[in-house]
Formats: C-alpha cells, sequence, structure tokens
C-alpha cells in the first residue's frame, strides 16, 4: 500500500488538484479553494490555542491548589483552605475528561449564563485547564512535602510568616524540583487536548475524523495528525527542559533530562 | 436560573440504557487490565533482556503509544483493522483490541519499574541456586515485582476506566454513551449528564481510596 500525500494539495472543495498547496495559509493565489494542508495547518492552530489557554490555566491552578494543600493548621481559614484544595483535586482527577469537557459544554453554561457569551473553545480549554490541575496539584504537593522539614522551619525562625515562607523559601525549591512530572502532564494535556472533537472545536482529531470520511485517505490523514500531535508534545517536552535547565538549583542533583511520557 | 428534575432517573431507565454500557465499561477495563498486564510485562522482559533485536522494537512500540493521543489510536485502529482483516470490525471488538495494544505499553513501564525496584542480590541469589533465567523470574523476581506493583497497578486501572468513555469517538456503547441516549430519549441532557458524572465520580473514588488502604497495607509488609 503506497500513501498518496497528494491528497493534501487537493481542494476541499472539489476534490481537484489546487494550484498552490499553501495557496490561502502564504496568500498565495487569493482565489485558490483551501487544500487539504491548509485545513491541517488550521486545525493544529486550533489544537495549540485550546492545549496553551488550558496550560496556562492548569499551571496557574495547580500550583495554587498544590500549595493550599500543604498549608499548616493555623485556625479555621487554613483548614478550610486544605479541605477545599483536597475536594478540588478529588473532584477534577476521578471523572474523566470527555464527560467533564461536557459538563462545561452542555451543563453548566445553563447555570452560570455569562457563560454562553464564551466561544466553545474557551470551554474545553477550561475543562481541560481544570482536569489537569488536580494533577499538577498532586505534583506541586509532593514537591513541597519532598522538601527538608528544616526549609520551613527555618522560614518560621527567621520570622517569615507563612506567606512569606511559602513566597521565598518553599515555592522556590519546590517549584523546580518539580519540572520533569509537570512536563509529562502538560505532554498529557495537549494529548488530552484530542477529546475537543466531541464538541465540534475544529482541531486535529475532529478534522482527522471528517477528512478521512471525505477523503477515504485515512492512513495519510491519521498519519499527518499523528506527527503533527508528536510534535507539539515534544516542543513542550524541549521548552520545559530548557527551563528546567535555566533554573537548575546549583547543588541538586538535576533530574534526568528526559521526562517520560505518562499518559 | 434552571431547576433539576432528577425524577425520570428511575430503575427503568437504569436497566434500559445505563446497565448496558456499564457492563461494556466494566468489562472493557477488566480484558484490557488482565491483556495489559500480561503483554505489558512481555514488553518490560523484552526492554530488561539486553538483546537489541527484542529491547528496539519493545521500546519503539512503548513510545509510539504514548506519544499518540488514545483518542487517535483509537481511531487509528478503527481504520487499520478491517484493512488487515478484510472484512468490517465492530465498535466494541475493535475498542477491546485498542485498549490491550494501548494499556500494554503503559502497564509494561509500571513494571519494569518494579522489577528494577526488586534489589540485585536477589537476582545474583536465584542464580547461585542454579535457576535458569525463566526460573529466576518466575519464583524470584515477578513474585517480589508484582506486589511493590499491586497500588500503581490500580491507580492506573481507575485511569483507564476514566479512558473508556474515549470510545466515544468510535460511537461504541458505553456507560457515557448510555447516559448520553437516555438523556436524548427522556429530553434531559443536562440531567443525565450531571448523572453520568456524579456515577464515575463515585466509583472512581471509591477504587482510589480502597487503592490507598492497599497502598498502606503493602508498606507495612516491605
Amino acid at each position: 500500500m503506497a500513501l498518496d500525500l497528494n491528497i493534501f494539495c487537493k481542494s476541499t472543495l472539489d476534490g481537484e488538484e489546487v494550484d498552490h498547496c499553501f495557496s490561502s495559509l502564504l496568500g498565495l493565489g487569493q482565489n485558490a479553494d483551501p487544500s487539504y494542508l491548509d485545513w491541517l495547518m488550521k486545525a493544529w492552530g486550533w489544537t495549540l490555542a485550546v492545549a496553551g489557554l488550558g496550560l496556562a490555566i492548569a499551571l496557574v491552578l495547580g500550583a495554587v491548589m498544590g500549595t493550599l494543600r500543604t498549608l499548616p493548621d493555623n485556625g479555621p481559614m487554613s483548614r478550610f483552605l486544605v479541605r477545599f484544595s483536597t475536594a478540588w483535586v478529588e473532584l477534577f482527577r476521578n471523572i474523566p475528561i470527555l464527560v467533564q469537557v461536557f459538563l462545561w459544554y452542555h451543563v453548566i453554561p445553563s447555570f452560570i449564563l455569562p457563560l454562553k457569551a464564551l466561544p466553545s473553545y474557551w470551554l474545553v480549554s477550561i475543562a481541560l485547564g481544570f482536569f489537569t490541575s488536580a494533577r499538577m496539584a498532586e505534583q506541586v504537593r509532593a514537591g513541597i512535602q519532598s522538601l527538608p522539614s528544616g526549609q520551613r522551619a527555618a522560614a518560621t525562625a527567621l520570622g517569615l510568616t507563612t506567606a512569606q515562607s511559602y513566597r521565598y523559601v518553599i515555592l522556590p525549591m519546590a517549584l523546580r524540583i518539580i519540572i520533569p512530572p509537570l512536563t509529562s502532564e502538560s505532554m498529557n494535556l495537549i494529548k488530552n487536548s484530542s477529546v475537543a472533537f466531541a464538541v465540534s472545536v475544529p482541531e486535529l482529531t475532529l478534522f482527522a475524523m471528517q477528512a478521512q470520511e471525505e477523503t477515504s485517505h485515512g492512513v495519510e490523514i491519521y498519519l499527518a495528525v499523528t506527527l503533527l500531535y508528536a510534535l507539539s508534545a515534544f516542543a513542550v517536552n524541549r521548552v520545559m527542559n530548557l527551563i528546567e535547565k535555566k533554573t537548575r538549583i546549583p547543588g541538586f542533583i538535576g533530574a534526568s533530562s528526559d521526562a517520560g511520557l505518562a499518559h | 436560573m434552571l431547576s433539576l428534575d432528577l425524577s425520570f432517573y428511575n430503575w427503568e431507565l437504569f436497566t434500559n440504557y445505563i446497565l448496558k454500557g456499564f457492563l461494556f465499561s466494566v468489562q472493557l477495563t477488566i480484558i484490557a487490565t488482565i491483556g495489559g498486564i500480561l503483554f505489558g510485562t512481555l514488553l518490560a522482559l523484552m526492554r530488561l533482556s539486553g538483546k537489541s533485536i527484542l529491547v528496539y522494537p519493545a521500546t519503539f512500540y512503548i513510545n509510539t503509544m504514548r506519544s499518540i493521543p488514545l483518542v487517535m489510536v483509537i481511531l487509528w485502529f478503527f481504520l487499520l483493522m478491517p484493512m488487515l482483516i478484510g472484512r468490517p470490525i465492530g465498535a466494541d471488538l475493535s475498542a477491546t483490541i485498542t485498549f490491550i495494544a494501548f494499556e500494554a505499553a503503559f502497564f509494561s513501564e509500571i513494571v519494569r519499574a518494579g522489577i528494577q525496584s526488586v534489589p540485585r542480590g536477589q537476582v545474583f541469589a536465584a542464580e547461585a541456586l542454579g535457576m535458569t533465567y525463566g526460573q529466576n523470574m518466575r519464583f524470584v523476581v515477578l513474585p517480589q515485582a508484582f506486589r511493590n506493583m499491586i497500588p500503581i497497578f490500580m491507580t492506573q486501572t481507575i485511569v483507564l476506566f476514566q479512558d473508556t468513555s474515549l470510545v466515544y469517538a468510535i460511537g461504541a456503547y458505553d456507560l457515557l454513551k448510555g447516559f448520553e441516549i437516555a438523556g436524548k430519549n427522556y429530553g434531559r441532557p443536562i440531567e443525565t449528564y450531571i448523572l453520568a458524572a456524579f456515577t464515575y465520580f463515585v466509583i472512581c473514588f471509591s477504587l482510589s481510596r480502597i487503592a490507598k488502604r492497599i497502598q498502606q497495607k503493602v508498606a507495612i509488609i516491605r
């Protein structure tokens, strides 16, 4: 079975070959039909947009919730925050991502009306971000708890408040230690963004399904989509590695250069 | 503000729509766990064998599976298997084969870590007793490795149970699909999505509690 890569240069409107494969992307041949390659690139853009926004939400919420889970018992407020963040983690990691996407898309906007004004890809990003934040929070918590207790004690002895000891002592250490597991969670987020197909966000997976049906060149289409997913995840891996190297704490054994592709 | 009415959710609806999907999800989880552990152990042994003819294919397979979104793996198998066999294959069977193949890659990494957690002295002692490689694995290394792995196996199985909802992509009838169809037929999509989330949550949360208990027990024995 030979691969027919010409399919990407065919028009999505009539299936005829177009003059320039990149017609609409590069601005060549303004009036040319869009090719499957154009469509593929647009779909990739959607995937990156959904995953990028989701990643931003996940990193912020994950860091906050993970930190809150480790708060020392200083009274009713801190006890409430510990319970709240624990409930957050349990809630968002025990419901499948696809179900969470449906909840954000079909259910929650009926209760919180302003969400109806948001474009659907935002809702998917929120779902992905909340889902991943629960997993990242667990890594943040593990990172904080892996620090020797003397660090926290030393901060207290120096007269730092709880907020200060987190800001200046605990988090700068913990957040660097957990970069490798955060890398694999970030790569998971890119892969999980494929569930956006279920609420018709025109991203890579939806492109794969629709183009496969239209062209009956499923193998070529799927191959391209799979490569783009792998490429995106690999790019995240490289960027995180760079951050890890830049922020490495002198005197500590750097974590292994390659974070696993856990799922 | 919208009010929820769950009174439509009765025994009849449950047996007509939900039970079938629930059983499929559970069946898929169990088969994929067992198959995944079997093939995963095989892959892990290949990877640890030190013979490049075994190491490279196993490593390639594992890395490929782990860098592709599961939805795409499900679509790939659904596309390729009819081509290989030459006749159409149902969504249920396709999903089962996909999950075994996919989970094997993940379980193999767990098994590999488990095997590597067994102290080297155990292997040497078994060799000193004159055991062959097979006997060494069968009687000394794997029993200890599997015991260390039980909590992680359970965590992975919970993830797997959640992931079975992704067979949505090829239209197989699982737990989520059951709720969705019930919601459409009764005109109550919002309530059924909430019930679906609640059901998944209760199952996964209870399982993770049990996993935690077992983890503590195993930790004490060690």
